[in-house]
């Protein structure tokens, strides 16, 4: 009787044991799938569930950190607690050359195949508000990407029509990708009071493509040719007398809807107003003579 | 006074304060000589030891791992660097010698709260308790590990209360001290030595690891012993010394739940404990 009743306090005591951990699972679910846009990983970081599967939150990282940029989560601050992050408004990463911390990390959570900070991957840049970014707004401020450490790869300055003076050239500071680290010195240094451009971790701030997605141009590029045969072109309406030609050839600088000229704003969409043969005028035109 | 609410009192009276306390002095300034080791380079600069208990590199050059944990990230399926297996084998070779759970009377930030409340649940008299199996640990143990392994994340770490009051201390912040002040209510008022002598699952790892330690406390001088009780009654793990102490075997205390604290041979005022190796069988009459 005596032992089935210790066996029995025994089976009790692993359901508590298991409650607990039932606690502890569901935490883990929330908290590392609720990491905050804000709070980016140390350059080399494995993939988020595999750094939660790695990470021993020791902040040896945090230590070796030159800067004081990194500093371990702590509770309430939107990512699992006790592991390392940095908000690139507050401190940006310094894109130490001998990375440091991924050296300090005794585990490999962060990755030491990273030897070139130039590769890392903490997250993306992104122009996130395009109305109240003063390049947007047609000044010079430009300071996103003069800070920015891999400058005119990671981020350019494109040269677009200012269809709100029409006389004017507005620069948009545009992220590329491939090049950017998320080092967030854009971002620490954006001029406005909170930043237009932010860095957000890579699988929030990026679409993906379908695996199955070819593109048609570096396809051709690497077959030598066309991969589909020449199209069948048809006549356009209105546009009969044109012989054959290209409709896009036949009336050089005109702007045929959903077709963007050369020089124009790439987006593809003739402005509100426009009118096929006016060019792209920003205020309401006239009919057609 | 009864010894239930003052074991030690015929020690001190016998062998004098220091005799009486002498582990425990010790041990206390282990506790703190280490944490003050991690802090003194957030609080003064100087960086003998960085990192925290989960992992830590002394002097840029010796690595120390926590088994418990790096049994954990190697249970969610990573595969460390050689510094974290370096770390783990120094640590586990050190355990192996002077006892598994030295880590836990030693070493181990969580001890000050829970011995605090065994304190406190002495002196106010608390006799009620409601503490489960001291299996659970090693459930829990298994239960640590299998959701890392179906998770591949480290899904003990989120919530260890031991190794977030440590990171609490040294870095900063309120988890580890809502963790804390959680078990030390716990311990008070609801199981006696319920967290480390019945729950964690981390001690229970340690126990494992000094299963067949060197270091370990005798009852050598255990005809001496006038059942006064009192080492029964100050030990975190009771059930380990009554076959060393009564047994007619060996007089070692040779269960691996044993911590190694030293206590019993503080407070016991006929000196029957002492520190000694595993295969000491000496027990003079």
């Amino acid at each position: 009787m005596t032992d089935r009743r210790r066996f029995l306090r025994e089976a009790a005591g692993a359901a508590g044991g298991a409650g607990l951990l039932a606690l502890a699972a569901g935490l883990t679910a929330t908290q590392s799938q609720a990491r905050a846009a804000q709070a980016l990983r140390p350059p080399g970081a494995l993939a988020e569930p595999d750094f939660l599967g790695a990470c021993v939150r020791c902040g040896l990282c945090v230590r070796d950190c030159p800067y004081d940029t990194l500093r371990l989560g702590r509770l309430g601050e939107g990512v699992a607690s006790g592991t390392p992050y940095f908000e690139a408004r507050q401190v940006p990463c310094e894109m130490c050359e001998d990375i440091p911390c991924v050296k300090a990390c005794p585990t490999g959570a962060l990755d030491r195949s990273l030897t070139d900070i130039g590769r890392a991957k903490m997250g993306v840049a992104v122009l996130i508000d395009q109305e109240n970014c003063l390049n947007f707004l047609g000044l010079r401020c430009d300071v996103c990407y003069r800070v920015c450490p891999v400058i005119d790869k990671a981020i350019t300055l494109e040269t677009r029509h200012n269809p709100r003076s029409d006389r004017h050239a507005m620069l948009i500071p545009t992220v590329h990708a491939q090049d950017c680290t998320g080092c967030g010195k854009c971002e620490k240094s954006c001029v406005l009071e909170r930043a237009a451009i932010k860095v957000l971790p890579a699988q929030v701030a990026r679409g993906e493509l379908g695996a199955h997605y070819r593109k048609g141009w570096e396809e051709k590029g690497k077959a030598g040719h066309s991969l589909i045969t020449d199209q069948i072109e048809l006549p356009v309406r209105g546009l009969e007398g044109a012989s054959g030609a290209r409709p896009a050839a036949a009336l050089p600088g005109a702007a045929v809807p959903g077709v963007a000229p050369p020089g124009v704003a790439p987006s593809g969409v003739a402005p509100p107003g426009a009118v096929p043969g006016m060019g792209t005028l920003p205020v309401p035109a006239r009919p057609a003579p | 006074m009864s010894a239930v609410l003052d074991p030690g009192r015929d020690a001190v009276l016998q062998k004098g304060r220091w005799a009486a306390n002498r582990w425990l002095v010790l041990r206390r300034a282990s506790q703190f000589g280490l944490l003050g080791l991690f802090l003194l380079g957030p609080w003064a600069g100087v960086w003998f030891v960085k990192g925290n208990l989960a992992s830590s590199m002394t002097l840029g050059v010796l690595p120390l791992t926590d088994p418990f944990v790096l049994l954990q990230t190697l249970a969610a399926r990573h595969w460390p660097q050689a510094s974290a297996l370096v770390g783990v084998l120094v640590v586990l070779l050190g355990y192996a010698v002077l006892g598994g759970r030295v880590f836990c009377s030693w070493v181990c930030p969580m001890n000050l709260v829970t011995d605090a409340a065994a304190f406190t649940r002495r002196r106010l008299g608390l006799r009620g308790s409601r503490s489960p199996s001291r299996n659970t640990r090693l459930w829990l143990l298994g239960a640590v590990m299998a959701v890392a392994a179906i998770t591949g994340v480290v899904a003990w770490e989120f919530v260890n209360p031991v190794t977030t009051w440590h990171r609490t201390l040294v870095f900063g912040g309120l988890a580890g001290w809502l963790l804390a002040g959680g078990i030390f209510v716990y311990d008070t008022a609801v199981a006696h030595h319920g967290w480390c002598g019945h729950v964690c699952p981390q001690g229970a790892l340690y126990g494992l690891i000094g299963k067949a330690s060197l270091l370990r406390v005798s009852a050598a001088r255990r005809s001496q012993c006038n059942d006064c009780g009192d080492c029964l009654v100050i030990c975190p793990e009771t059930p380990v010394i009554a076959p060393a102490l009564k047994g007619k075997g060996s007089p070692v205390i040779l269960a691996s739940d044993c911590t190694n604290c030293g206590r019993c041979i503080d407070v016991c005022s006929r000196d029957v404990f002492r520190f000694t190796t595993r295969f000491d069988q000496r027990s003079p009459s």
